[in-house]
């Protein structure tokens, strides 16, 4: 984790930078808006992305990992985070996912990234969420992952989806 | 695609109204309207019996193999093989034993229960929730709508699939073997039929999954066998012998399988039930269960479409035959025999491939730039879902353009928009008075 000059933290795991850029137009775009504590819409963006996935013809592994990556940077909006929107991009070769919220921040985000650590208050884990693995399993599930945060102002998660070589398996 | 899918489900075209019920209920959204009459489409088509259970008009049928046919036909010896839920179609004073004994009488030569064969795919699930510790949950694959759903739905949970033989096609084996035993005859002359709640299981045997060849000759409809079965019952003989267990039967209702296999289970009944449940597998979110029951009928097996009995009243019965019967699992099983077969690899079904239907294209990039159209024709469209196009919802319509099946006029709410338009045009045309036209040319008009 590095803490860049504006007091902004940032967390990277990257295969390639260019995995992050986004300056070519996306094929298809999807916005989300989603609302603090607002369980009755959870997941409504991961199974919109998980749908378009499985209508491109995407492996169906790659499909689920991507699902699951949207999902936990959607829940985390929900618990922690007062309001907050997903940006989906879908290229021919890679999905890239923004999910931006204006929220408390991340404080420690080395400690966020060990798995078992939450910061999910007491009513949350008696619904069974919090139970620390979030970011982890994001992790693990994408490409490629890039958290920005700053206290008290909110938090920026942009993760990537990789689909195989054009021609050869999704 | 015509011709590579067999299907059990059928439609009587003069029936049909085109009506919108079954197209709606589809959980694969296999079902169009075209000609004013509905067309099912072979691919997505998970023969599940949706469709047959809501058809207001009675256009939907199931096709099975008459009994009278199948007690012509060309084998020497036949056994039947009634489901586990046949026992909850009859009244609670009717003892297994009468309904084996009607059984025989109606024509067969030998009677094998399904749910002795469940006991014994019961224990290979168990032993195959011991050898595999992952992924979790491990998904049934006793419902073969199920299976199919997961093929054309989620065909990231293959790999969750339990690849244990069904209890109708261990019992056709078992079944074939002791009448070769009993008579010396060869193998190929026994018929072995099994007694369906649905339409799945039929065409599990006509064309099934992880198997090359089903071990079960034809298939007999529920509901053509309760009424032959009714009549015989009268002689109220109770001499067959029942080799059946509370563990076997249990299986004839939602959650018996379940439990018999495991108490780390969670049950699901009804289809649109299991999808909700399948997707939060998907998730990630229930890996804390072991196993999962999966069953496309409400009710489980007594809810099939060609069961006669109320699922509810079918399900109670089941119970009191549980509890009646008693938990007798290991005094039942002759074990040694069970290893042996276990050992052998039988119980054991081959790997179950995807069934790409929901892909716009064969290739990522084009599906993408398909599914970009899609969404920019979605939007255009009013978003009732009323189905009058002959499409489930507006999404489905939209992705029927894109395909080439549809068009957009075939949506009612664009159609008026269309006539409005052009209406409005011929308007203005007609108000436009060339200036050639002279003062006798309805020159009142002009000065307004």
């Amino acid at each position: 984790m590095r803490t860049g000059t504006d007091g902004r933290k940032v967390f990277g795991v990257a295969s390639e930078e260019a995995c992050f850029s986004s300056e070519v137009k996306p094929v298809l775009r999807f916005d989300f808006e989603v609302k603090a504590m607002d369980f009755s819409a959870a997941g409504v963006a991961a199974k919109k992305i998980k749908e378009a996935l499985g209508q491109m013809g995407v492996a169906p592994e790659t499909v689920r990992r991507a699902a699951i990556a949207v999902y936990e940077a959607e829940m985390n909006t929900i618990i922690h985070a007062h309001t907050g929107t997903i940006v989906a991009r879908f290229f021919p070769n890679r999905l890239i996912v923004t999910v931006s919220d204006q929220g408390p921040g991340i404080k420690d985000l080395d400690l966020a990234m060990t798995e078992g650590f939450s910061t999910a208050p007491d009513h949350i884990r008696e619904l069974g969420f919090g139970a620390g693995m979030g970011l982890p399993n994001m992790k693990q599930s994408t490409d490629g992952l890039r958290i920005e945060t700053v206290e008290g102002l909110g938090t920026r998660v942009t993760l990537v989806v990789c689909f195989q070589h054009l021609g050869k398996k999704a | 695609m015509v011709g590579s899918y067999f299907h059990s489900v059928t439609l009587d075209k003069e029936k049909c109204k085109g009506c919108t019920n079954c197209i709606k209920r589809c959980p694969t959204e296999a079902i169009r309207v075209r000609e004013g009459r509905a067309v099912i489409i072979e691919e997505r088509c998970i023969d599940c019996g949706e469709c047959v259970r809501t058809c207001p008009n009675l256009a939907k049928s199931v096709i099975t193999d008459g009994l009278d046919a199948v007690l012509t036909d060309g084998f020497e010896k036949r056994v039947v093989m009634p489901a586990p839920s046949f026992y909850g179609q009859f009244k609670p004073d009717v003892q297994v034993p009468e309904v084996l004994g009607a059984l025989t009488a109606i024509g067969f030569d030998g009677v094998y229960e399904v749910a002795r064969a469940a006991e014994f795919c019961t224990y290979a699930m168990r032993q195959y929730i011991t050898d595999h510790s992952a992924p979790r949950p491990l998904i049934s694959a006793a419902c073969p709508a199920i299976v199919r759903l997961i093929q054309v739905r989620f065909p990231a949970l293959l790999k969750h699939l339990m690849l244990v033989e069904s209890p109708m096609e261990v019992a056709a084996r078992l079944a074939r073997e002791r009448m070769v035993q009993e008579t010396g005859l060869s193998p190929a002359k026994i018929g072995c039929y099994f007694i369906t709640p649905c339409p799945a299981k039929v065409t599990a045997v006509r064309q099934p999954v992880g198997q090359d060849i089903s071990n079960v000759s034809g298939v007999l409809s529920m509901e053509e066998v309760y009424g032959r079965v009714l009549k015989a019952l009268s002689s109220h003989d109770t001499s067959a012998a029942m080799e059946s267990s509370a563990l076997g039967i249990g299986w004839g209702q939602a959650g018996g399988e379940g439990r018999a296999v495991t108490e780390g289970h969670c049950a699901v009944d009804g289809i649109h039930n299991v999808i909700q449940v399948l997707d939060e597998v998907e998730r990630g979110d229930l890996t804390d269960i072991e196993f999962l029951e999966a069953q496309a009928c409400v009710g489980g097996c007594v809810g099939g479409c060609l069961a006669v009995q109320n699922p509810f009243v079918g399900r109670s019965r089941i119970q009191s035959l549980v509890i009646d019967t008693g938990r007798s699992d290991s005094d039942v099983v002759d074990w040694d025999s069970w290893v042996e077969r276990y050992q052998a690899g039988q119980f054991s079904i081959g790997e179950v491939d995807p069934r790409p239907v929901m892909r716009l294209a064969t290739d990522v990039k084009t599906a993408l730039d398909l599914l970009r159209r899609v969404e920019d024709i979605e939007e255009d469209l009013p978003g009732l879902d009323c189905g009058s196009c002959g499409s489930p919802n507006c999404r489905a319509l939209a992705e029927d353009i894109v395909r080439g099946t549809s068009y957009q006029t075939d949506c009612v709410f664009k159609l008026r928009e269309r006539v409005h338009e052009l209406a409005s045009e011929v308007v203005e045309l007609a108000e436009k008075v060339p200036p050639a036209m002279g003062h006798d040319t309805d020159s009142s008009r002009r000065s307004k």
